[in-house]
């Protein structure tokens, strides 16, 4: 799909004349992020995130494969391969930091990626497939970051995976027989660490399908703006080449500044000095604690310290434990119901004030303090504190939500991404008086809503 | 002037300066640049991690006893993980290695060329076939020594003499002589 304008592929040599009949893959480049792909010309950097996703994504690829040749997932050897690779391996230090670091920034970049995503509503009609294939991403990304910090078979790799297997077992019924079918055993050892390394190997790529399916469903409607309101004439949009490829490019800069910094500078800042320990089945460390990234979700799993019962019948409906888990996964899967949870027609959150304030005095805040709370011990004040967050969390996207997207009143949206840019939109006065130069200079229109079509 | 200023804004995307060149080339030769610099310092250690480990390397001297090796008797011994052939050459040997016409081997080296001086009746080489790299017969007793007297390659027919000399088959080269000295009276350190 493309707007009417959009330049076509016109292949000029002998030789992209015939590649272009057999397998038109430059004329799929070009339609997809060449010239021949417009593009709002307002977007800002938050739009960037996409694209630093897709290199992180290469970039793992790239080291892990690389790394791969060096590692071994038997759990005699897995934790000295990996010095292995620090000491002997010629860059090993490197690769294994840029890796284990590269993890870190592909969660930092797609969690600013999915705070677009909630501001500015991109969840919202008709791109609600893009954002439900990116929660299938997401949780993709989660399963593979977990497994491969299994590998270095250190003590927070094995008791993390402890931790994270036995919630298996708080399932009603099939779950210690599903926990154990998991991990070929009783506990993690040499059976969990050998799957996990294969499907640790086979998940990215499985990811990276999805990816290209989510840029496909991207490229239908083409993207969102920071207005929200959709495009309608040539004048909003710029080709993505030369503009997008140039402010990429300057992001990707950026990103691999900090990235590199991280990776030669302070490589174990991320990562905890636990794992530097070998794996010991018999020694719980004091503080099991995932990678920062998983810390919101680890806070939201250790919140629940009550059974649910039946008052005064002393009948337990649900243990705390299995209550952590569904509310675990549950803080992900409620992300799948967005699109139609916030029911504002108006989509970018510039335009609502009493969203904006929900989400960066609560929802901004309350991932914050679930993130500290899932790093810190499961003791006094923090359990109470993720409790309350927990709370908060499920009621912003179940009930403040949708009920601010129906009572707020919106600012006035502009006509159209031109008039939002230039500050007025010559063609849009001419389309609705029907002479041109009716529309004075930073003229409003009226405060009608613009709908999400 | 407001005007000329906002003339030539408008038009230095596309001005040229009078060698045809324009004022954003310079941006895009250097960003292309850093970023063909950054491209080849990437590619440096994916493609340097493949090539031998330090550990790898630090299997690269091996030290070999050969006093109690007697004339006409060989071991075997082992060199960064490859068959080392140590041979104490007889008299009789020596003379007819050296009784070769050294202009018409395939690849031309005397004996003395292939030991240190001195110790011209021990003859240290790999056990590794020139040609595809088989380990050749003849270093045991009792195996096939080929048509000189040396070693025999049985995958495809190389015949090499008492010095290690390819001589007929395939194999291009003689059987390659690792650096070593005498590190003290009868053992050698080779590598």
């Amino acid at each position: 799909m493309s707007f009417a304008w959009a330049k076509q592929y016109e292949p000029k040599t002998p030789l992209t004349k015939w590649l272009d009949e057999k397998l038109p893959l430059p004329r799929l480049v070009y339609n997809a992020v060449g010239a021949g792909y417009p593009v709002p010309r307002n977007l800002n950097y938050m739009w960037n995130f996409g694209v630093l996703a897709g290199v992180c994504l290469v970039i793992q690829i790239v080291t892990g494969v690389v790394l791969a040749m060096h590692y071994a997932a038997n759990e005699e050897v897995a934790f000295a391969t990996v010095e292995h690779i620090m000491r002997n391996v010629n860059y090993g230090w490197m690769l294994r930091y840029a890796h284990a670091n590269g993890a870190s920034f592909f969660f930092i970049v797609v969690y600013l990626h999915i705070f677009r995503g909630l501001f500015y509503s991109s969840y919202k009609a008709p791109r609600e497939m893009i954002w439900l294939l990116g929660v299938v991403i997401f949780l993709l990304m989660m399963a593979t970051a977990f497994m491969g910090y299994v590998l270095p078979w250190g003590q927070m790799s094995f008791w993390g995976a402890q931790v994270i297997t036995g919630l298996f077992s708080a399932i009603p019924f099939v779950g210690e027989g599903l926990q154990v079918w998991l991990l070929g055993g009783f506990s993690p050892g040499n059976a969990a660490l050998n799957r996990f390394f294969s499907l640790h190997f086979l998940l990215p790529f499985v990811i990276a399908g999805v990816v290209i399916l989510h840029i496909w469903a991207l490229h239908i409607p083409g993207s969102s703006n920071p207005t929200g309101v959709e495009v309608k004439n040539e004048s909003d949009t710029v080709p993505f080449h030369p503009y997008y490829t140039a402010k990429d490019g300057f992001g990707l800069g950026v990103f691999l500044i900090l990235f590199t910094f991280m990776v030669f500078f302070l490589p174990n800042a991320l990562g905890h000095p636990d794992n530097y320990i070998e794996a010991n089945p018999l020694s719980t460390p004091a503080h099991i604690v995932p990678e920062w990234y998983f810390l919101p979700f680890y806070a939201i799993l250790r919140a629940f310290t009550q059974d649910l019962t039946i008052p005064f019948l002393g009948i337990t409906l649900i243990d705390a434990k299995l209550l952590g888990v569904i509310a675990m996964f549950g803080s992900i899967l409620v992300w799948f119901f967005l699109p139609w949870l916030d029911k504002s027609p108006v989509r970018s959150g510039h335009y609502r004030p009493l969203f904006q304030k929900f989400f960066w005095f609560g929802l901004i805040p309350t991932m914050i303090v679930l993130m500290i709370c899932g790093g810190a011990p499961a003791e006094e004040p923090y359990v109470v504190m993720s409790q309350i967050a927990t709370a908060y969390y499920f009621m912003h996207f179940l009930v403040i939500l949708p009920i601010i997207s129906q009572i707020e009143v919106p600012k006035p949206l502009p006509f159209s991404i031109t008039e939002a840019v230039l500050g007025s939109d010559d063609s849009a006065a001419a389309a609705r008086t029907g002479s041109v130069g009716a529309g004075s200079k930073g003229d409003l229109p009226d405060a009608s809503l613009q709908p999400a079509e | 002037m407001a005007d000329m200023g906002g003339a030539a804004s408008a038009n230095s995307a596309t001005e040229m300066l009078e060698d045809g060149v324009r004022r954003r080339d310079w941006i895009h030769i250097a960003a292309l640049s850093t970023a063909g610099v950054g491209a080849a310092s990437v590619l440096i250690p994916l493609v340097s991690q493949m090539a031998p480990s330090a550990d790898v390397l630090a299997e690269s001297t091996t030290d070999v006893d050969v006093s109690a090796i007697q004339p006409g008797q060989s071991i075997r011994s082992v060199f960064r993980r490859q068959p080392l052939f140590v041979k104490r050459l007889t008299a009789a040997e020596i003379a007819e290695a050296n009784a070769v016409n050294v202009s018409s081997l395939r690849d031309p080296e005397t004996l003395a060329d292939r030991t240190l001086p001195g110790n011209e009746d021990l003859l240290v080489t790999m056990g590794v076939c020139t040609h595809f790299g088989c380990v050749p017969l003849g270093s045991n007793e009792g195996e096939n020594k080929g048509d000189f007297n040396g070693y025999f390659c049985p995958c495809h027919g190389s015949h090499y003499d008492v010095a290690g000399r390819i001589r007929r088959g395939p194999a291009p080269l003689n059987l390659a002589v690792p650096n070593y000295e005498f590190k003290s009276e009868g053992v050698i350190r080779v590598g």
